[in-house]
């Protein structure tokens, strides 16, 4: 038996773990990224002539049949299914172009736009919650920005849906963004209340440290240590977004007087511009009246 | 069952020890020692600082240990790998050889199993730049693939299918860049789809013989699934 050096015992695990195509319609172009359930390769559809994204799992899951259920603009559609020959599941999804939702705001400074990106996961989460699926693993990392305001929630491999059940104990998900009911292995108490509190630290992250004090308010909010403290659901954070867009008082934040008037100002500039524009007229018009 | 799927718990390392038949007992016990004797030498060499004959005569001695006092029996498979168990065992069994001076010599006829430790001792200077705390680990993905190369070599044989082997070797096993698919297809003298498609049967089966492998050193599915993980390098 002749000795396997490091870099062929590598390229054999890289190779034990490629899928095999043959007999399907796609073309195996390379891996995307790899994950705790799986890897994801970039493929070519030969049929269709488009790049579509490959994702093996170690057996039959139930990620492929509980994303083509979510049907939402957010949530990235499967387009086929099946087995390879070594008994494998795959399941084929749109291949999505774009930055992570980290690389994005780092390159964009805009804090709006961010906000904007933000609010859009937050509909796709707040969509799957309203067919009974909780996500359990919502970071920065699973979340892609296109180049045409396309937001997509990605990576489903460890969502639950109502109806299933685990064995008490595990964990799953990303430490920084899990709630400490997951971090404990409650993980089957996983509710609407545990992406919240991801999505809390996502916004935090969208945010950065500097952070608008109704903003980091709001980021508390979310990720409150106990469930029955954090918003009710993803929607109410939402709109606690909103309104801080829109300068209204955000509910999570007591301001101060100054604050609010600094608000106020902010809101209501072109009145108030008008307003100093007309006396200031009135002004001159005093000093400068005929006698 | 798939030809990829894990195979059933029943044929796990643990249950064929308890077997009452000796011979299940001994082919259980043979196939953790092919998969663990290198590690285990390389292991006792490195971390231990053992000469060559001190690390053939503990390697040796931990796996008659394995079978003299129980230790596989005592192996609870909820507490931690069966691999991690092994590794702990080794340490316990070093540590006891040290401190006992009436250790028996295993190097002639006591030994077990008949191991090729020339070829493990050459090979110990290639893994020294290694942590030493990641020798074990490294080698058993070392030697678990070695195995199932050897298995597909052989599987090749038997099925007449020694050009997919020499495909496999030619462009997996290569030190460094091997040929592309279009130089072996010349080569061989078959169309480029031919070495695709031979490739692709040969890695299948590799994964195939690992699994096979895998199973019947682990506990159960997932003891199994974890382990697979780790061969893989993942943490």
């Amino acid at each position: 038996m002749s000795y396997l050096p490091d870099d062929v015992v590598r390229r054999l695990q890289s190779v034990v773990e490629l899928p095999d195509l043959t007999g399907t319609r796609y073309e195996l172009l390379g891996e995307i990224g790899r994950g705790g359930m799986g890897a994801v390769y970039l493929v070519r559809d030969r049929e269709l002539e488009r790049n579509a994204a490959l994702k093996v799992a170690g057996s039959l899951d139930s990620e492929a049949r509980l994303m083509a259920a979510l049907e939402h603009p957010g949530i990235v559609p499967v387009y086929d299914a099946g087995v390879l020959p070594d008994g494998r599941a795959f399941y084929v999804m749109r291949f999505v172009e774009g930055r992570r939702l980290d690389e994005y705001c780092r390159e964009t400074p805009n804090l709006a736009e961010r906000l904007r990106v933000f609010q859009k996961v937050c509909d796709a989460v707040s969509f799957a919650h309203s067919r009974g699926v909780i996500h359990r693993d919502l970071t920065p990392r699973n979340i892609m920005a296109g180049p045409f305001g396309e937001v997509f929630v990605l990576d489903w491999g460890v969502a639950r849906s109502g109806q299933a059940r685990e064995s008490p104990g595990l964990v799953v998900g990303t430490p920084d963004y899990m709630p400490p009911e997951q971090a404990a292995g409650d993980s089957h108490q996983s509710t609407v209340a545990s992406d919240v509190y991801a999505l809390g630290a996502v916004l935090a992250s969208v945010l950065g440290p500097a952070a608008p004090k109704p903003l980091g308010a709001i980021v508390r909010q979310a990720c409150q240590s106990n469930p029955a403290d954090r918003y009710a659901e993803v929607q109410a954070l939402n709109r606690e977004i909103t309104r801080y867009l829109e300068l209204e008082p955000v509910l999570a934040y007591r301001e101060s007087w100054r604050e609010r008037l600094g608000r106020f100002a902010g809101k209501n500039r072109t009145l108030l511009l008008l307003l100093g524009a007309y006396l200031a007229v009135k002004v001159l018009l005093y000093f400068f009246r005929p006698n | 069952m798939p030809e990829g799927a894990f195979p059933a718990t029943r044929y796990s390392v643990l249950s064929r020890m308890r077997d009452e038949d000796p011979g299940v007992r001994r082919e259980a016990l043979s196939a953790i020692v092919e998969a663990y004797w290198k590690p285990a030498y390389k292991h006792i060499r490195l971390k231990w600082k053992a000469s060559p004959d001190e690390a053939r005569d503990l390697t040796q001695t931990f796996f008659a240990s394995l079978l003299e006092r129980e230790l596989l029996s005592r192996y609870d498979p909820g507490k931690a790998a069966f691999r991690t168990y092994l590794r702990t065992c080794i340490d316990g069994v070093v540590a006891n050889e040290r401190k006992s001076a009436s250790r028996v010599k295993r190097g002639g006829e006591s030994q077990i199993v008949s191991l090729d430790f020339q070829q493990a001792e050459s090979e110990v200077a290639l893994t020294a730049a290694e942590p030493v705390e990641e020798v074990f680990y490294r080698e058993w993905q070392r030697q678990m693939f070695s195995l199932a190369v050897e298995d597909l070599r052989r599987h090749c044989e038997q099925t007449g299918r020694q050009v997919r082997f020499l495909l496999f070797e030619r462009y997996d096993l290569a030190a460094g860049e091997g040929p592309s698919y279009e130089a072996l297809a010349a080569e061989f003298r078959i169309p480029v789809t031919a070495v695709t498609n031979h490739m692709a049967w040969a890695r299948r089966e590799l994964r195939r013989c690992l699994w096979a492998r895998l199973a019947v050193i682990t506990s159960g599915e997932p003891e199994l699934s974890a382990e697979a993980s780790r061969l893989m390098g993942r943490p």
